[in-house]
């Protein structure tokens, strides 16, 4: 299981992960961020890769 | 054991030795960096980080398991590089060997041979940077900043938000022209005039008086602006004075192929970031530097495949390369997000909402459609994004 904690401190709803692991990661109508806290290990990568390019830098991947 | 050696400790750097490491490189890495830090997140640096205080730790950027080996030398400046004997020279004189380079030097402020004192003068790239304007964002403080870019305009949100009298100085028509045309800039411009900020546009400043401290300015239309502290954000030069006698095209950063390959038969030679002149397949090819935080990333993905290819003798993937260019821009409540090229269009439409409130900002050129922007519609975006990647297939 990979284990996705996003810090909402930080996160400013610019949606870039959800392009990265669109099953992990949305906005809702009201442009919130909204994650999955745990997913498959088989999507490792793309959630590494969401990680990567949060502008922010708000999550963290277990 | 070959070797790797990365110039340049900033986010290209990171994510060139990640994306090494992911394509199957597992022999040495060496980090070579003049600043001091870990590679750390920039954009706070004008906004969030300078409004609120620099905390270095939080700026830290999180580095994969796969490069907990690599050395890192920082506090190291690079001063030169032999490409045929394939050693760069640290400002020591030591050498350091490597059977592959990758170039991830990144960009300076641009600094102007203005007459008149230099202190009390900044540019804003580096933590130290931040920390030292910092000091000086006074509640009541007169801040001049010259220049009407993206880093300018932060910075005099950030100093409004502080206290500051605030005055931006920059000879475009309106700010962030370039990469926003006309209409959304002006809108801006009205924006930071609603909070206080003075713009002198069309205007330059010719001179600084003041003993060792700036404390006035001349602007070139002959107006006197008192200034407690000037920041620069002028554009700015590329960091490849220590490639130069390599026989390399350093016209404007550092020319790459699609690969991200630096065209040489010398030696194995890749470039990432905001200094990596390449052509991207999806705006017709023109080699071109992009200083979008995304580029790094999006570089270093295709650059650490092309030199593990190369280190196993083996012919990289040359087909078009086709990261796409996003932006984000932070000032007051207003979030401006991009995708693609909105700097190279001939024509912007507002095609939902209004320019002075929230809105969508297509741009075109012959082509079509080859940038987005929007004004508060983060959720709009995507159908945006999806036409810009499309335009490789259509054979724009
Ligand atoms: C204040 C600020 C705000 C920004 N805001 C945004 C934003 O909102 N949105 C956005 O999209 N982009 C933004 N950017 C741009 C973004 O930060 C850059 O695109 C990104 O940092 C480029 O990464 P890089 O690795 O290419 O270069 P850098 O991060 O500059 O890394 C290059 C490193 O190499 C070092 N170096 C240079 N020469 C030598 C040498 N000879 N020897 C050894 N080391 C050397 C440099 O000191 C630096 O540490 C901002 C930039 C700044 C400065």
């Amino acid at each position: 299981m990979v284990k996705v904690t996003v810090d909402m401190d930080k996160c400013q709803h610019y949606g870039q992960c959800c392009f990265e692991a669109e099953d992990v990661f949305a906005l809702d109508e009201s442009g919130k961020l909204v994650y999955s806290k745990e997913a498959d290990e088989s999507r490792r990568a793309d959630i590494e890769s969401a990680a990567d390019v949060c502008p922010m830098q708000a999550i963290t991947v277990e | 054991m070959r070797r790797v050696v990365i110039v340049g400790a900033g986010l290209g750097g990171l994510r060139a030795a990640e994306s090494l490491r992911s394509a199957g490189y597992t022999d040495s890495i060496a980090i070579v960096g003049d600043e001091v830090y870990l590679p750390y997140n920039r954009p706070p640096l004008s906004k969030e980080a300078l409004a609120g205080g620099i905390d270095f730790e939080g700026l830290e950027f999180r580095r994969k398991a796969s490069v907990d080996d690599v050395e890192w030398l920082l506090g190291t400046p690079v001063a030169g590089c032999d490409l045929s004997l394939r050693t760069v020279t640290l400002c020591d004189g030591a050498t350091l060997e490597f059977d592959g380079l990758v170039v991830a030097t990144g960009i300076r402020p641009r600094r102007l041979p203005i007459p008149g004192p230099t202190g009390g003068r900044y540019a804003l790239r580096t933590a130290t940077d931040a920390l030292a304007v910092r000091e000086h964002l006074k509640p009541g403080a007169t801040v001049i900043i010259m220049g009407a870019g993206f880093i300018g305009c932060e910075v005099a949100a950030t100093a409004i938000k502080l206290g500051c009298t605030v005055h931006v100085v920059a000879l475009d028509e309106e700010p962030m022209v370039r990469p926003l045309g006309l209409e959304l800039g002006a809108a801006m411009r009205r924006r930071h005039e609603a909070q206080g900020v003075r713009f002198h546009l069309g205007h330059t400043i010719v001179a600084f008086s003041g003993d060792d401290d700036v404390r006035s300015a001349t602007l070139s239309d002959g107006t006197e602006l008192k200034a407690d502290l000037v920041i620069e954000a002028v554009g700015s030069v590329a960091n490849t004075e220590w490639l130069r006698g390599n026989d390399l095209d350093l016209s404007d950063g550092l020319l790459t192929d699609s690969a991200m390959q630096v065209p040489t038969t010398l030696a194995p030679v890749v470039a990432v970031g905001d200094l990596a002149r390449h052509p991207n397949g999806l705006f017709g090819h023109v080699p071109r530097r992009i200083e979008h935080w995304n580029m790094p990333t999006e570089t270093a993905r295709r650059a650490g495949p092309t030199l593990a290819a190369l280190l196993r003798g083996e012919e990289p993937d040359r087909s078009p390369f086709l990261g796409l260019p996003a932006f984000w821009s932070d000032q007051y409540d207003t979030k401006l997000q991009s995708f693609g090229m909105p700097g190279i269009a001939d024509n912007a439409e507002v095609t939902s909402g209004s320019v002075d409130e929230a809105c969508i900002i297509e741009y075109f050129d012959a082509s079509g459609l080859v940038g987005v922007v929007g004004v508060d519609r983060t959720t709009e975006l995507a159908p945006y994004r999806k036409a810009l990647l499309a335009r490789h297939e259509q054979g724009r």
